[in-house]
């Protein structure tokens, strides 16, 4: 496994809005890096252009080194997992069905699971807590619970590279730093979308920030999470210190940015 | 590790093994067509209507007891048309389960998305300008064509900013199926051939009265063909059930595979109304009772609902030339009386949740 993701000057043109200006990104193998930045500032349009929903209009996206346009997309999605926003509905699919899409990439046409196949669903399942509702239907589930279904299905890709859309955003305190811990623990390179900025402080090696389609800062999050990016960016006070084990510890404040 | 989430037996749904119940299905189809050989002016036993078609398909099982005059009616008048109803039906199921998956809509019907009425006016056209470019299979070949064009129009009117929402998809299919059906009455109201009239009459409320052997291989062949290939990209059909990004993500080829598959989808339901007519709603109902039985997957759901089609049209069928016998009633008449409030139930679930 390796992984290595790479975006080099990668733009997205929709209609007359530049949504990504010239992004450059790169996450080594076995790193996590976050993105952040506020909404509509480009971290969902850059994550799409790894999967393919959009085609950057200049630039490139590279997957350990192969621009992934021109991959085949089974060969892709045999090297990079990607947990997206949106969720099937309607239809009535199993929590399993859903992780057991997973393994479509390693599997021909015609071929059913296996034993190993389901060995690896299971296993993802346990993983993200979920496999007491493997049988139950994946749109009764909570809006937590489909989450960790969707990451459970991005892992039984047995993918070197993740790249995860704001993978917390409806989980409680603890699962949030479950699956983050978990997507570590798995030493895949993850480019992670995230809002908390303290999950990104903890969890991250590097830290992206954009803001409308720009990168802004990037580098280890102590260097880059500091007061004045964050009010220049968020226009919201923070305060950030370093706690006894190293990491940092980001408070926004409440009012004006101005109260510091 | 995380903690385990506590198992909700409430929300679990027990189904029968599998095998169990394609059997099941397959026990209806039999049951199904052994009670429309039956019925009619003149009533056969099933174990004489049994025994006349196992002595035609290997004579020395049996012998041949009966007056020839029966015989006749089960082989040439009643068994063509409940196997044709059978082929029909098993289309439809087939073309509505792949069409949900495709648009990703569970309110998907090859009638109510147009695409049958496309067929319709490529074989009116066939029939009433005499536009015969393909031979005897100028039929199947235009109303695949109508179909085909039909299904892409409501796609891409439905579709924006790559979303496909209910709403517009069940109204642009509504809006395209009504101003197709409006072509293919204008062209037969204009034609000067009487014949024209009856055939076109019987395409535009969907009807197998008066079927013959000579109108079963082909959309035989088509359906049979046309859901072996579904079979082969059922997991990419399931894929489409989880979204398109998450398809894209997972190694699909979203357009070109859907692009390809409408095809398919296309040629069957031409095949299919070019024999038939347009007969509503056996595609949207056969897929929800399937999934109900099977779960969504399709290398399970297809098969399941072939069955479940060709059992449910060969009911139907009978039903429509026996309810009011000596008349009949076009049996797709019949299907949406059943289909318009089952669709309206679907409609009404789905606001619920």
């Amino acid at each position: 496994m390796s992984g290595e993701l790479r975006a080099e000057g990668v733009t997205v043109v929709a209609g007359r809005r530049t949504l990504l200006d010239d992004v450059s990104l790169h996450a080594a193998p076995g790193q996590v890096v976050g993105l952040v930045g506020p909404n509509g500032a480009g971290k969902s349009t850059l994550l799409r252009t790894f999967y393919r929903v959009l085609r950057p209009t200049r630039g490139r996206v590279l997957v350990d080194g192969d621009d992934v346009r021109r991959l085949p997309g089974r060969t892709l999605a045999r090297r990079l997992a990607a947990v997206p926003q949106d969720s099937p509905g309607e239809f009535e699919l199993t929590a399993r069905d859903v992780v057991a899409m997973g393994r479509t990439p390693h599997k021909r046409a015609f071929a059913g699971d296996g034993a190993a196949d389901r060995a690896i669903v299971a296993e993802a399942l346990a993983d993200l807590g979920v496999a007491g509702l493997a049988d139950a239907p994946f749109d009764r589930l909570s809006g937590g619970e489909r989450q960790r279904v969707l990451i459970a299905r991005a892992l039984a890709q047995r993918t070197g590279a993740l790249v995860l859309d704001e993978p917390t955003n409806h989980l409680d305190p603890r699962h949030r730093l479950d699956v983050l811990r978990l997507v570590r623990r798995r030493g895949a390179t993850a480019l992670v979308a995230l809002h908390d900025l303290n999950l990104a402080a903890a969890f991250c090696d590097r830290v992206h920030v954009l803001r409308g389609g720009r990168t802004v800062a990037a580098g280890p999050p102590g260097d880059v999470l500091t007061p004045d990016l964050i009010a220049d960016v968020y226009g919201v006070g923070a305060d950030v210190a370093r706690r006894a084990d190293g990491t940092l510890r980001v408070d926004l404040l409440p009012g004006p940015k101005e109260t510091r | 590790m995380t903690a385990d989430a506590p198992a909700r037996p409430a929300v679990r749904r027990r189904r029968a093994p599998y095998p169990v119940v394609l059997a099941l299905l397959a026990a209806l189809v039999l049951a199904a067509a052994t009670a429309g050989v039956m019925a009619g002016s003149v009533p056969i036993p099933a174990g004489e209507a049994w025994r006349i078609v196992l002595h035609r398909l290997v004579p020395p099982l049996t012998g041949a007891d009966w007056q020839p005059v029966r015989e006749t009616i089960v082989l040439d008048v009643r068994l063509p048309r409940v196997v044709l109803c059978g082929v029909v039906g098993a289309g439809l199921a087939v073309c509505g389960t792949a069409l949900q998956a495709l648009v990703r809509n569970p309110l998907a019907d090859p009638m109510l998305l147009g695409v049958s009425s496309g067929a319709t006016v490529g074989a009116v056209l066939v029939v009433v300008a005499h536009v015969a470019v393909a031979g005897v299979f100028s039929l199947p070949v235009a109303a695949f064509a109508g179909a085909l064009l039909a299904l892409l129009l409501v796609f891409f009117l439905a579709r924006t900013g790559g979303r496909t929402t209910t709403v517009r998809l069940v109204l642009s299919g509504v809006a395209t199926a009504e101003v197709l059906s409006a072509v293919a009455s204008y062209l037969v109201v204009t034609s000067d051939d009487p014949h024209a009239a009856d055939s076109a009459l019987r395409w535009m409320l969907g009807g197998l009265a008066g079927t013959t052997w000579t109108l079963v291989p082909v959309p035989a062949a088509v359906v049979l063909a046309g859901t072996a290939v579904l079979l082969g990209v059922s997991r990419s059909l399931d894929l489409l059930l989880a979204g398109e990004e998450a398809a894209s993500s997972l190694g699909l080829d979203v357009h070109r595979f859907r692009l390809a598959m409408f095809v398919v989808v296309a040629l069957m339901v031409g095949a299919i109304v070019a024999v038939s007519g347009s007969i509503g709603f056996v595609g949207l109902m056969m897929p929800h009772v399937v999934r109900l039985l099977t779960g969504a997957g399709h290398r399970r759901a297809l098969p399941a609902a072939a069955l479940l089609g060709a059992a449910f049209l060969i009911a139907a069928d009978l039903a429509a030339r026996t309810l009011i016998a000596p008349e009949e009633i076009p049996v797709g008449i019949l299907t949406a009386l059943v289909g318009g409030p089952f669709f309206l139930w679907l409609m009404r679930r789905k606001a619920a949740r």
